[in-house]
């Protein structure tokens, strides 16, 4: 089993005519939380649509595994082990809670066949998901809908979780709920890959970090190393972590 | 607003969860789910019915023009689900959609006529079971025409609007030769079997037969694609696909699949409403593909486009409206469906039951 | 000087050019180099719906939005000319009047259309136009009184334009100046001075912001264009001229009915030519109408031959007999939606700019 999961060589994608990624190069180390960092624009949420198969890397290659992926349509990609928490969350307001976590288990045709232990897991994490079951999940605040979206994700297990900005829009309170969350999930041995703008998110969970700046990761490696270094954090950031 | 209609079945399913989470399954005292839904759209039909009462004044024709109301209705109902869920999940704009009702028309009236011997006979059973082999045949044959239409002149324009209204209007007007050149151009009588035609009498109203088994199979259908809607997990899949394509395909699934099958049901569907409206009307003609098609637009649009609690509100209104205005005021009654939708669209610009993304 | 009657929106492409002057040629000269009351149907017909597509490519082709309701426009300038002849006989004044009155109707029925489209999502538009065009043709059957109901008006025209008058008493190289030639000039240069009027306008600055509109509506509201004014205005200008096509038609057939000019078939064929002969262009309309108008008459001559050579297959014979002419034209819609997507003129000029380059 190799270290790296998801490796990510010289990718480029356009969007139209906009060329966003310009040649990102990136290592995901298995079993590991890694942080994708960067200012609004900087192309992290384009580089996470390119992995997904969302958008077509017109350049270069991604492997997950040993497999290489760069082509792959969305659903195969997905169906391989790898879940996806959208920016916008992707909740179907119109389904309830529970129907919603039911499509996310691809090998349930009922709420029955979900496995029981795993889904009072998810309770433990996340209260909301609970209390509101049976509710259309539209219904849910911002904080709720995020939480839905995460639990989503993990109501199988899965790989690798790609996560775009969890923390958007959230109160701090519930903002720690959601780092208590991901910090048990590490501790399952689940990989990471988690865009984030909050520091606290960095600095209490990633083990390996990648920033990004203009379409490119301009800097790779260990979170620790970046926490040590304030004058890199300056200068990658803007701010010190 | 929340389509009420997988609400109100959704805490149906609530009561009967055999998940092991007992505990909110009854102690969940929330009233959310039961007054949360748009309720207001629903109020139409039963306020349309008993507003025009004291127009009508005599309560046994308010009865049947009431049951030939809800038929049309129903039979409209079972065309316009199958397009509007196309549209709704795939983005699909069959303007060709009437094609699939001529086709299923005409093939009923070559089945009754092979099974003449059947329709003839005076015993209930035998001519329900032509109908319905009629039904079948029927079916099979649009669902397989919607498989090659699907292939061949809808695929390749995935995702452009345009260029799908320009093509399926093709696509309705080859068919409309193809049938002309297959049954030939003049209209073909298709009468009602023996023991379906004539009325039944409650009181003083003449309730037809035929308008009873329609109203009969239409809610059938309703509460098919309902259960299935709601409680398979494909179901669930087209629920969600019609909302955010994308998501699930994220989540793993393979929706390009789905949709061939969606728009085979859809066009079956249209094939089985085919021969309905054609026992109704008593004769079918190559046109009536395009002839309906602009009812059934109207039926999606008052709806909203893919929702079917949607399609089935907007086409009891207008089959109700057809037969309130047929007998009130006839001279407007061929305006009384575009008033509606105007009058529908100003209040609710995306239709009644708007379906969330899009 | 030519730059300036084609609004130096020229051709592009060799072989579109020649193509274009000889249509041009060819319409002008049609009474004397075709002979015939047919080709001068033809011809005159070619006439109207080089000015009717082309006021359609004005509404789809650079403003993006898809009517099925402009054939009413269409109907409505029919039938002003039919029903003022009627009512008011056939002078020059009441040919005024109706036209006039069509245009009025047109023009507010337009802007109702117009804004409207903005209110609702394109789709639901396209589909409400076509219950209105429906509902509409069903409004000229039954206003009887007015309209003539399904047998439609027959009308007479103003003396100068009918068959019974005669310019000069021997013929010119073998052809009788006649009223209906005089008709046939009329419409003519009518045709042209639209047709030019149209390359002006979409060549206009307004022309460019309409095309601005359809490329990112968004995006052009936010530089400033208010999109509802640009819109409603190509509304009302495409309905303009489509109502004077119909003024024409009315003109030269001197009957209008339900189908000659409401009906579905003719909304089909303006789509059929748009398609054809290339959307976002006018010289589209110019090429595709000759085309469909000339393969439609003959076409069904051509399919008789084949059906009578078929004879032996009965299902061939079926399949190719001459009524059977709209679906040999609807499998060549949708083969032209497929494989030529920008049209003729899209794919010439495409062809010209390849071999520059």
């Amino acid at each position: 089993m190799s270290d790296v999961l998801l490796k990510l060589a010289g990718v480029h994608t356009h969007i139209g005519a906009y060329h966003i990624l310009h040649g990102v190069e990136l290592l995901v180390p298995r079993g590991q939380l890694t942080m994708l960092l960067g200012r609004n624009g900087a192309g992290k949420t384009t580089t996470l649509r390119t992995i997904m198969g969302l958008w077509h890397a017109s350049q270069g290659s991604i492997r997950f595994g040993e497999r290489d992926v760069t082509l792959l349509a969305t659903p195969e990609i997905a169906s391989l082990g790898i879940a996806y928490v959208p920016e916008s969350m992707g909740i179907f307001s119109d389904l309830s809670v529970k129907e919603n976590m039911l499509l996310a288990a691809r090998s349930a045709r009922r709420v029955s066949q979900i496995d029981d232990a795993r889904l009072k897991w998810i309770f433990s994490l996340f209260p909301a998901v609970e209390k509101f079951w049976n509710h259309p999940a539209g219904k849910l605040s911002g904080g709720q809908k995020q939480m839905l979206a995460v639990a989503r994700a993990i109501v199988e297990p899965r790989e690798l979780l790609i996560v775009d900005e969890p923390s958007k829009g959230l109160a701090p309170a519930i903002i720690n709920n959601m780092i208590d969350a991901f910090a048990e999930l590490k501790a399952t041995g689940t990989t990471i890959l988690l865009v984030e703008q909050n520091i606290n998110f960095a600095k209490r969970l990633g083990d390996s970090v990648a920033v990004m700046d203009n379409g490119r990761v301009v800097h790779a490696g260990s979170m620790q190393a970046l926490a040590d270094d304030e004058e890199l954090q300056h200068q990658l950031l803007g701010l010190a972590i | 607003m929340y389509d009420p209609l997988f609400l109100v079945i959704a805490s149906e399913a609530r009561q009967s969860s055999g998940h092991g989470l007992p505990r909110f399954a009854r102690n969940d005292k929330s009233l959310m789910n039961r007054l949360d839904f748009d309720w207001k759209p629903l109020a139409l039909v039963p306020l349309l019915a008993v507003g025009v009462l004291p127009f009508i004044g005599s309560g046994s024709t308010w009865l049947t023009l009431t049951v030939a109301g809800l038929a049309m209705g129903m039979i409209i109902f079972i065309i316009a689900s199958g397009l509007t869920l196309i549209f709704g999940l795939m983005d699909v704009l069959n303007f060709g959609h009437g094609v699939f009702i001529a086709l299923g028309a005409f093939v009923a009236t070559t089945v009754l006529g092979l099974m003449a011997d059947w329709t003839g006979s005076p015993e209930l059973w035998r001519n329900l079971l032509a109908v319905f082999a009629a039904m079948l045949v029927a079916m099979a044959v649009s669902g397989a025409v919607g498989l090659a239409f699907e292939r061949f002149i809808v695929r390749p324009v995935y995702g452009q609007h345009l260029k799908q209204i320009l093509i399926t209007m093709g696509g309705m007007i080859i068919g409309e030769e193809l049938i002309k050149v297959i049954w030939g151009p003049q209209q073909i009588a298709l009468p009602l079997p023996e023991a379906l035609r004539g009325s039944l009498l409650l009181g003083d109203s003449a309730i037809e037969k035929y308008r009873v088994l329609a109203v009969l199979v239409g809610a059938a259908v309703f509460a098919l694609l309902a259960w299935t809607l709601s409680r398979t997990k494909i179901g669930l899949l087209i629920r969600a696909g019609v909302q955010d394509r994308e998501m699930v395909e994220a989540l793993g699934y393979r929706i390009r699949r789905l949709f061939v099958g969606v728009f085979v049901v859809g066009s079956a569907l249209a094939g089985l409403g085919g021969v309905m409206w054609g026992l109704y009307q008593q004769n079918v003609v190559p046109q009536m593909g395009a002839q309906v098609n602009v009812l059934i637009f109207i039926v999606i649009i008052i709806g909203g486009l893919g929702s079917t609690g949607g399609a089935l509100m907007g086409a009891l209104l207008v089959g109700l409206m057809a037969n309130y205005t047929g007998f009130l005021l006839p001279k407007v009654a061929l305006f009384s469906n575009i008033a509606l939708m105007v009058g529908i669209l100003l209040w609710r610009p995306q239709g009644v039951y708007p379906v969330a993304n899009r | 000087m030519l730059s300036r009657i084609l609004s130096n929106d020229f051709p592009r492409s060799r072989v579109l050019t020649v193509l274009l002057l000889l249509v041009l040629l060819a319409l002008a000269a049609t009474p004397f180099v075709f002979p015939g009351v047919k080709a001068l149907n033809v011809a005159a017909k070619v006439l109207v719906f080089i000015v009717l597509v082309a006021s359609f490519d004005l509404l789809l082709g650079f403003t993006g939005i898809v009517s099925f309701a402009h054939t009413m426009f269409f109907g409505i300038g029919a039938y002003g000319i039919a029903v003022a002849t009627t009512r008011l006989g056939p002078t020059w004044e009441a040919l005024a009047l109706g036209l006039l009155c069509a245009l009025l109707l047109s023009l507010l029925l337009a802007l109702l259309v117009g804004l409207f489209s903005l209110r609702v999502r394109a789709i639901f538009f396209a589909m409400i136009t076509l219950a209105v065009a429906s509902a509409f043709l069903t409004l000229a059957s039954q206003l009887s009184d007015i309209t003539g109901g399904e047998d439609g008006l027959t009308f007479k025209v103003p003396e100068l334009l009918s068959p019974s008058f005669e310019l000069m008493e021997q013929p010119l190289l073998g052809v009788t100046l006649d009223g209906r030639l005089l008709c046939y000039y009329l419409l003519f240069a009518a045709a042209l001075l639209l047709f030019l009027t149209m390359l002006r306008i979409v060549n206009s600055p307004f022309g460019r912001v309409l095309q601005a509109i359809r490329e990112n509506e968004f995006r052009a509201e936010a530089i400033g264009y208010r999109v509802v004014v640009y819109r409603t205005l190509s509304s009302v200008l495409s309905a303009l001229f489509a109502c004077v096509a119909g003024a024409m038609l009315a003109l030269w057939l001197r009957y209008n009915g339900p189908d000659t000019s409401l009906s579905f078939e003719v909304m089909m064929d303006v789509l059929l030519i748009v398609v054809i002969g290339g959307m976002g262009t006018i010289y589209g309309a110019a090429i595709g109408s000759v085309l469909f108008l000339v393969a439609q008459s003959y076409l069904q001559d051509l399919l008789r031959l084949g059906s009578e050579a078929a004879v032996s297959l009965p299902w061939l014979a079926a399949l190719l007999s001459p009524d059977r002419w709209l679906l040999w034209l609807g499998v060549l819609f949708v083969l032209s939606v497929y494989f030529f997507p920008t049209g003729v003129v899209g794919r010439l000029r495409a062809r010209a700019a390849g071999a520059k380059a």
